[in-house]
């Protein structure tokens, strides 16, 4: 019962403990890892927007050097010299010198007509005229087309320019095999996941991506989804993992140059941290555990054993009140007995006196008269007895102090109820600590004590068993117990046994006043008396006496 | 001639009125008085050998006080106290203010008879020498008091 109080109280301290620790560690567990977590995804995508704008500036110086030597060539040349295929070849020479990275050069007319061409493709003699970009380039004065499958089946793209020479425009047009620039695209193509590509404004590769996809195919990738800026957008790929594109139109506006990344990746640094922090917090959590259980339990075991020895000392308390109300209302009671009593005695003596003188000593009813005094006054002596022993001072009033060795005592007292206990079949067994320190007490006293409790286990085995005395000590006190295997004492009767008057012996086995005298006995040597005892299993009884120090004489 | 002189002090008449005739009997000169008052009263005009009070008198002066003026009246007397019961208290503060001892109610006659002696026993070793035997044959021959006494004294 009492056991599952505490275990609740327990329990209920330990929760709160937690909760209370509990939480804000876990808030700020919680609050550091989002914040963590967003500043380092704001730092993973600065990071790719920023590879993004390096790799689309650098795309850019290399289109705009190819578009600027082709139209630094138109500019310098009119279209006579330039339709020359030898200044052509010279021409193409000096620009793949210089740039690098052209495939094929022609001239063409303003009707379109392809009318001259260095280049390992048979081009001339072709016309453009239908052509769109050739309006546009026209238009325009620029122009660049997507990449292509060339007649080589390699990837090709084009660029032009026209100039106008005698109110008539003519053309400059370079094929460029885009290999720098794939080169350009792949150099962003990092770690495990890393991919970069170009994609037109309709979503087909014009560079090879890293992963998935073809170039020429068409991507899964929206290029709507970026705008002038370099942006990033957070996506999903096809199993359902998010990538972060980092997309940055290149300055023709046809061209989407788009970084990929698994974001995991970049931010494994974020998931060592996050084990780390959970790591902490779990031990961290783990040491509140352990010491919130631990000194919890310390408590409620402290709570437990206070509790404990306070209702012990509060019923030691109610007993010795109850003990000395009994004490003064037996004073009370002496008193108020004693007093009737000593008249009768006197009347009786007097009577007595009265019979002594010669009238009566004829008288045929002398013997009887004489002998119902004396039995009045037996039992006002039976009466008295029982009111001195009530008030416990069988002897004097005042314990005598002497030297009590209380072993020596113990056999003393055995001695006088051996025979008795023999006859009966009760043996003695006795098993005294060897050195128990002289105190100074009323040796009389103690005897009384002693055979009070020897003879109530007597009483209580009747015939056949065993009665053991053994003693002990420490620095304050001496322990003297008597435990008999006899009847023992029902639970609810053990806090009335000490009562005056409270017997269960026949009349004139018993009166009562055995423990009652014991009680107060030992109560005035400032020691007490215990009973441990389960009804049909015997009963213990054990009492405490102080050691008093006998005075060095 | 000597009378040995006692005063008892005792509220329950009943016993009083016995013990006094119970004395008388005895041949011992014995006043009776039921109260404290009447007691010192008394012994501020006579002298006593030996004084026996009850200690708890309802009503009145208890034996306490009693005793106590008694001391100052009679500084020799010896005093018995008489109790029903004996706490603790009264007793020590008794034999404190100079009584010689208390004895428990009910007590036979013969029994506060030999006190009464072993209290004059004392009071004379204060007192003349003489009378010591006298008083000593006095308590074991009650009886013999007149001619004793008288002879030993003339
Ligand atoms: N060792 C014991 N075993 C069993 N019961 C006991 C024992 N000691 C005491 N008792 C019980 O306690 C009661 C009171 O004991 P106590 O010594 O006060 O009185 P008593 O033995 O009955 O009479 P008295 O001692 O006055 O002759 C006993 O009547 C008995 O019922
Ligand atoms: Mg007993």
């Amino acid at each position: 019962m009492y056991e599952m109080i505490y275990r609740r109280l327990q329990n209920k301290i330990i929760l709160l403990t937690l909760l209370v620790s509990f939480t804000p560690l876990l808030i700020l567990g919680v609050t550091m890892y989002y914040q963590f977590m967003r500043s380092s995804r704001a730092n993973t995508e600065s990071q790719i927007k920023y590879r993004a704008y390096a790799r689309a500036e650098a795309l850019n110086r290399f289109l705009k050097e190819r578009t600027a030597i082709l139209g630094a060539m138109a500019d310098t040349h009119n279209i006579s010299e330039i339709s020359d295929e030898t200044r052509l070849a010279r021409i193409f020479e000096i620009m793949n010198a210089r740039c690098g990275a052209f495939v094929d050069l022609g001239v063409i007319d303003d009707q379109g007509r392809h009318i001259a061409y260095v280049g390992p493709y048979d081009l001339k003699g072709r016309n453009y005229f239908d052509q769109p970009w050739f309006a546009e380039v026209v238009s325009k004065g620029a122009y660049m087309s997507d990449v292509y499958m060339g007649y080589r089946k390699m990837p090709h793209f084009i660029i032009a320019v026209r100039r106008h020479e005698n109110w008539k425009p003519w053309i400059l047009r370079a094929t460029i095999d885009p290999e720098i620039l794939n080169e350009i695209v792949r150099s962003a193509q990092i770690g495990k996941t890393g991919d970069a590509y170009i994609i037109n404004r309709n979503g087909v590769y014009e560079t090879q991506p890293r992963f998935d996809g073809r170039i020429l195919f068409e991507s899964d990738l929206d290029p709507n989804l970026f705008g002038g800026q370099v942006d990033v957008v957070e996506l999903k790929d096809k199993n359902g993992r998010p990538v972060l594109c980092a997309g940055s139109w290149l300055k023709n506006n046809k061209w989407l140059l788009v970084i990929e990344q698994d974001p995991a990746e970049l931010m494994e640094e974020l998931f060592a941290v996050r084990y780390t922090e959970i790591l902490i917090i779990s031990i961290g959590l783990m040491a509140i555990i352990l010491t919130t259980i631990f000194t919890t339990r310390i408590t409620v075991k402290h709570l437990k054993e206070s509790d404990k020895k306070m209702v012990e000392m509060n019923a030691k308390l109610v007993q010795s009140d109850k003990m000395a109300a009994i004490g003064k209302m037996a004073a009370g009671v002496a008193h108020e007995i004693n007093n009737p009593l000593a008249v009768i005695l006197q009347k009786t003596g007097w009577i007595e006196d009265l019979l002594e003188e010669e009238e009566f000593q004829e008288s045929e009813n002398f013997k009887e008269f004489r002998l119902s005094v004396l039995k009045i006054e037996e039992h006002v002596e039976r009466a008295r007895k029982v009111v001195h022993n009530m008030l416990g001072f069988a002897r004097k009033m005042e314990p005598r102090l002497e030297d009590v060795d209380i072993n020596e005592t113990l056999n003393q007292t055995i001695d006088m109820v051996e025979n008795y206990a023999r006859i009966n079949n009760i043996q003695i067994q006795v098993d005294f600590t060897k050195d128990l320190p002289i105190i100074a007490s009323d040796q009389a006293q103690l005897q009384q004590v002693f055979l009070n409790l020897i003879n109530n286990a007597i009483d209580a085995i009747g015939k056949d068993g065993l009665i053991e005395i053994t003693t002990d000590c420490n620095d304050t006190e001496i322990y003297i117990n008597f435990k008999d295997d006899g009847s023992g004492i029902a639970e609810d009767v053990q806090n009335k046994i000490f009562d005056p008057f409270y017997t269960t012996k026949v009349t004139g086995k018993g009166i009562g006043l055995g423990l009652w005298v014991i009680y107060n006995i030992i109560n005035k040597m400032g020691g007490s008396i215990k009973v441990q005892s389960v009804m049909g299993h015997g009963a213990k009884f054990i009492v405490t006496i102080p050691v008093v120090k006998p005075e060095k004489k | 001639m000597y009378y040995l002189r006692i005063l008892v002090v005792d509220d329950e008449v009943d016993f009083l009125d016995t013990l006094m005739n119970r004395l008388q009997l005895r041949q011992i000169k014995a006043t009776g008085v039921a109260s404290g008052e009447k007691a010192l009263e008394i012994m501020r005009q006579k002298r006593f050998d030996a004084v026996i009070l009850d200690v708890k008198m309802p009503g009145g002066m208890d034996g306490i006080e009693t005793l106590r003026a008694m001391k100052k009246i009679q500084p020799l007397t010896e005093i018995i106290l008489l109790t029903g019961y004996a706490s603790k208290e009264t007793s020590v503060e008794g034999m404190e203010l100079g009584a010689f001892d208390y004895v428990l109610k009910p007590i036979k006659l013969d029994e506060l008879l030999i006190k009464i002696g072993e209290a004059l026993e004392a009071k004379s070793a204060h007192d003349d020498k003489l009378r010591k035997g006298d008083i000593k044959k006095l308590i074991r021959f009650p009886d013999n008091i007149y001619t004793q006494g008288k002879d030993e004294q003339e």
